[in-house]
């Protein structure tokens, strides 16, 4: 079967007047249909840039990036990208925020505004549809963001550190929402964060970066003894602590 | 909203301060305004001052009616106005669309930088003269001398204005596979509106001075003809009935550009 996503020896550096930065060196995995990935890494490691390199934002120096087996620049519409903040336009009602994607890709039909329906209904946000993105919750927020991402039914979805900008309490039950969303939609998903318990409680896979520039230093399968857990019903099950404290001790060697 | 439907004894004390404030404030405002006017009419009907040259608020009340009657008032204040207006538009137009050129080509913004700050700081007034002998003692030349004090600002306001957009918000327009059209018309110009407006609100007030400006040097009509027409035949009542009439004029044009941000931004 071949992998969704694979990343051949990429390498990538930024470059300024004053030098250049090798922010990824020599990265390569695979990722499978229906997988959810999480990388970690220390923070400023390049973990976004590779996200970027993923999207076809940026082109890898070297190596290759191949998505179903052709680069990725080509079907960038089967990528879904989420971004750290929410990024929802404050001019604009959250229905319009939602449809945004839709409308720059001239895709707004009988069919995709259903679709949008369906999922502001599904995910309690009809009511809020004609409300200003400042008059929803930080998680009503994320929420948003993440229809407005599905709205163009990508295949793969990258996710940069979704969560960061919420306070604990919420990042925690729509770090359940979005993942009962995906698994619900079986989307193919690479998350990006800094927070060892969320990669833990999220992920069938963790690849664990180094400092920059980064490199890959271990690839963990989780297996959890019970299955179709939800993100917090992880964070009790008794293999949370080792896999938590195997990525700790990983993370801090690097 | 997170207000308690029965408001408690302190916040009602507290409401009754404010408004007793923003009363007394509007009493001590028109108060200025009226001892103003009568210490300057006892001082002309007394006289302290010459009224032949200092003139009164009684003198330009009745200069205004005489003026009124024959519409020649009309007419000079029609023309200002007119003239203002016009060079208001062109300058939110030009001005938008020179600063969306410019983001479009940032290596063109980089080049002309240095030429737009020096035209920006350049007292426009240096070139009114210049304008009179190239395009003509003509309403088109006041247009432009009105135009020639507010475009280079506007310019350089929206630029930089564009330019402190929101990365993310930029990136979020490619990671959905926007264009540059895209970044241009779903972030940068809605993004900017509240700053289009401030910087609009400025600008009417400069093509006012800018028409002034060139009213001054040549033309037949106009308040600004007017003044310097006045203080050459030393009809002083003219001059000062004038400057009364454009102080109205700037009250009205930035109280109009007060309630159109209201109802922008009531919108959004």
């Amino acid at each position: 079967m071949t992998p969704l996503l694979e990343l051949n020896h990429v390498t990538y550096a930024y470059h300024s007047k004053s030098g250049e930065t090798y922010a990824l060196s020599d990265i390569s995995f695979q990722v499978q249909e229906g997988e959810f990935i999480a990388v970690i890494g220390p923070s400023g490691c390049g973990k976004s840039t590779l996200l970027s390199l993923i999207a076809g934002l940026l082109t890898p120096e070297e190596g290759r990036i191949l998505l179903n087996g052709s680069s990725p620049k080509t079907q960038k519409e089967k990528i879904g990208y989420m971004l750290q903040k929410d990024l929802l336009f404050e001019w604009r009602t959250v229905y319009r925020n939602v449809i945004l994607g839709l409308e720059i890709q001239r895709r707004l039909t009988k069919e995709t505004k259903e679709n949008i329906e369906k999922m502001l209904k599904d995910y309690g946000l009809w009511r809020f549809r004609d409300a200003r993105p400042s008059e929803l919750s930080g998680g009503m927020r994320q929420r948003a963001a993440l229809i407005r991402t599905l709205a163009l039914n990508p295949r793969l979805l990258l996710l940069d550190e979704p969560f960061s900008a919420l306070d604990f309490q919420t990042r925690l039950s729509v770090c359940d929402d979005v993942t009962g969303i995906l698994r619900s939609q079986k989307k193919t998903a690479v998350l990006v964060t800094h927070d060892l318990s969320e990669a833990v409680s999220m992920a069938d896979r963790v690849i664990v970066l180094s400092k920059r520039p980064a490199k890959i230093r271990k690839v963990l399968p989780l297996h959890f003894e019970q299955p179709d857990l939800t993100p917090f019903q992880r964070r009790s099950a008794p293999e949370f602590n080792d896999y938590f404290n195997l990525l700790w001790k990983e993370l801090n060697d690097a | 909203m997170k207000r308690s439907e029965t408001s408690s004894d302190s916040q009602s004390t507290y409401l009754k301060k404010l408004a007793h404030r923003q009363l007394r404030i509007r009493i001590l405002r028109i108060l200025i305004f009226v001892l103003f006017l009568a210490l300057w009419e006892t001082s002309a009907l007394l006289g302290w001052i010459d009224d032949f040259i200092f003139s009164s608020p009684s003198r330009i009340v009745k200069t205004f009616l005489s003026m009124w009657e024959d519409k020649s008032i009309l007419l000079h204040t029609g023309i200002t106005l007119l003239e203002t207006l016009v060079s208001f538009g062109i300058v939110v137009a030009a001005g938008t669309g020179f600063a969306v050129l410019l983001w479009y080509r940032k290596e063109l913004s980089e080049i002309l930088e240095p030429y737009l700050v020096i035209l920006n700081s350049l007292p426009k007034s240096a070139l009114a003269p210049l304008l009179i002998v190239w395009l003509g003692a003509n309403m088109k030349s006041i247009i432009v001398a009105g135009i020639s004090v507010a475009i280079f600002g506007t310019i350089l306001n929206l630029y930089t204005g564009f330019m402190e957009t929101d990365p993310d918000q930029i990136k979020l327009i490619y990671t959905l596979q926007g264009k540059r059209r895209d970044v241009l018309f779903k972030v940068i110009l809605p993004g900017t509106v509240p700053l289009l407006i401030s910087v609009m609100k400025v600008n009417i007030g400069l093509c006012l001075v800018g028409v002034v400006i060139g009213e001054f040097i040549g033309a037949r009509q106009g308040l600004g003809y007017l003044i310097i027409y006045g203080s050459q035949v030393f009809k002083l009542d003219w001059v000062l009935m004038s400057i009364t009439i454009l102080c109205l004029i700037a009250m009205l044009l930035y109280g109009i550009m007060n309630l159109a941000e209201k109802h922008c931004l009531k919108k959004r």
